[in-house]
């Protein structure tokens, strides 16, 4: 399509050994200078991996489906209401959850970087990062929402929230229908990734994988 | 300053791409630059406005063909080198030539789910009464700083409507510089989308724009 994309694509993938070859050297000399313990290291590794991550946030999602309360106090306070669940620390100091309904959808960017709420959906996806959706939600979001394969009714009305400051938007989507006796714990399972960013939606109760 | 890194508005990206089953980092050197960056961090040597100006004012080709880690690892080594942390010859060979710097902090093993839990908020008492209330027509002053800024190019002289008041937030333009937090009353600010781009937006949408009291004026 262009040469920025197709440049990109190339450095990621041919570039790769040398980008491991200079971040060891870099961490090497990081810990020979003793600014940093390698083990401690580890362990912002490991919490990034595998404990904090989109979970989080489906628990949330699911407690203000099921809580009438809890919902209430997610739009009062939500960084307090998330650390109700455990969910804090960093890219979540501050945060404020986004309600979609039957003729309002939110979507969340951050065109001037890469904000993103890292308590409760963890580490960014690539896509988030990039130059198409960072450019293009704000101007497009219909068409950026198409190529997620989502079709929202004409009469929706977006809302683009785009984080340039420190607060920290998660997309409440709107609960399918279908799954009214669900437990929380069923119930976030139907809550994705993309549908607390606002580029998807919840799946339907026969969506969910086995 | 207006870099590579204001997108907003863009259309020349082309469509876009998410990965299926996209795996949280793609290669082991993406696991290091992350934790590198963020302990890092921990060494008190610059703050969060610092390290994203490091990173968007690298040079444009740059920004715009590298990989994210690839652009979080040459803003670590930047910042370092700007501070007499590495040098250059030491950041090629991987090895001690200088004495390290003192740094505020090394963070233990023992100490980092801690350090981690605890985040970095950015919200400070509030000494002034808020300058605009929710309901207000604002515009967006149109600046055009040398340095870092928060104010979107895409909003710069457009009127939009205050419709929340968050409180007292660090000010990120002068922190940037090192020039203390200066804390400011922020605003949700909505835009109509086709008060920002004209006809040629999709119609009847709204983007939201954090903004501090600074960046607004009455409108």
């Amino acid at each position: 399509m262009n040469e920025t994309k197709k440049h990109s694509h190339d450095h990621d993938h041919s570039h790769w050994s040398d980008m491991d070859l200079k971040v060891k050297t870099l961490e090497s000399l990081l810990v020979e200078k003793g600014y940093v313990d390698p083990a401690a290291l580890d362990v912002i590794v490991e919490t990034y991996e595998t404990n904090v991550g989109p979970r989080n946030g489906a628990a949330v999602v699911a407690k203000a489906w099921n809580d009438e309360a809890y919902l209430e106090r997610l739009r009062e306070n939500a960084s307090d209401a998330i650390a109700e669940l455990g969910f804090t620390g960093r890219q979540g100091e501050h945060m404020q959850v986004v309600e979609n309904k039957p003729g309002v959808h939110n979507i969340v960017v951050c065109t001037l970087c890469s904000c993103y709420p890292w308590s409760v959906l963890g580490l960014p996806p690539v896509w988030y990062k990039s130059a198409p959706y960072r450019s293009r939600v704000v101007i497009e979001p219909r068409s950026v929402l198409s190529e997620f394969g989502v079709k929202l009714p004409e009469a929706t009305k977006i809302t683009v929230w785009d984080s340039t400051a420190e607060m920290r938007y998660l997309v409440i989507p709107e609960r399918p229908s279908g799954a009214k006796d669900w437990s929380e714990e069923q119930l976030a399972k139907l809550v994705t990734r993309d549908s607390m960013i606002g580029t998807g939606l919840a799946l339907l109760p026969n969506e969910v994988p086995a | 300053m207006n870099g590579p890194h204001d997108m907003g508005g863009m259309q020349c990206y082309g469509p876009v791409e998410p990965e299926k089953d996209e795996p949280v980092f793609h290669g082991d050197w993406e696991k290091r630059a992350l934790a590198m960056t963020v302990g890092m961090g921990f060494a008190g040597k610059w703050n969060l406005d610092i390290s994203r100006f490091a990173r968007e004012s690298l040079p444009p080709d740059f920004y715009l063909t590298k990989s994210y880690y690839q652009i979080w690892i040459a803003g670590l080594q930047k910042l370092m080198l700007e501070r007499g942390m590495v040098t250059p010859s030491e950041l090629e060979s991987g090895k001690l030539e200088v004495p390290a710097i003192e740094v505020r902090r090394v963070v233990s093993v023992d100490e980092m789910p801690d350090a981690l839990a605890a985040g970095g908020p950015v919200d400070r008492d509030a000494i002034l009464e808020p300058g605009f209330a929710t309901g207000e027509r604002v515009r967006a002053i149109n600046i055009n700083p040398q340095g870092h800024t928060r104010l979107p190019r895409y909003v710069r002289g457009k009127v939009g409507e205050i419709v929340e008041v968050h409180g007292c937030h660090v000010f990120p333009d002068s922190n940037a510089k090192g020039e203390g937090e200066n804390p400011e009353w922020l605003y949700s600010v909505a835009f109509d989308s086709q008060q920002l781009f004209g006809r040629d937006a999709e119609e009847g949408n709204v983007v939201m724009v954090d903004c501090w009291g600074s960046y607004l004026e009455h409108a």
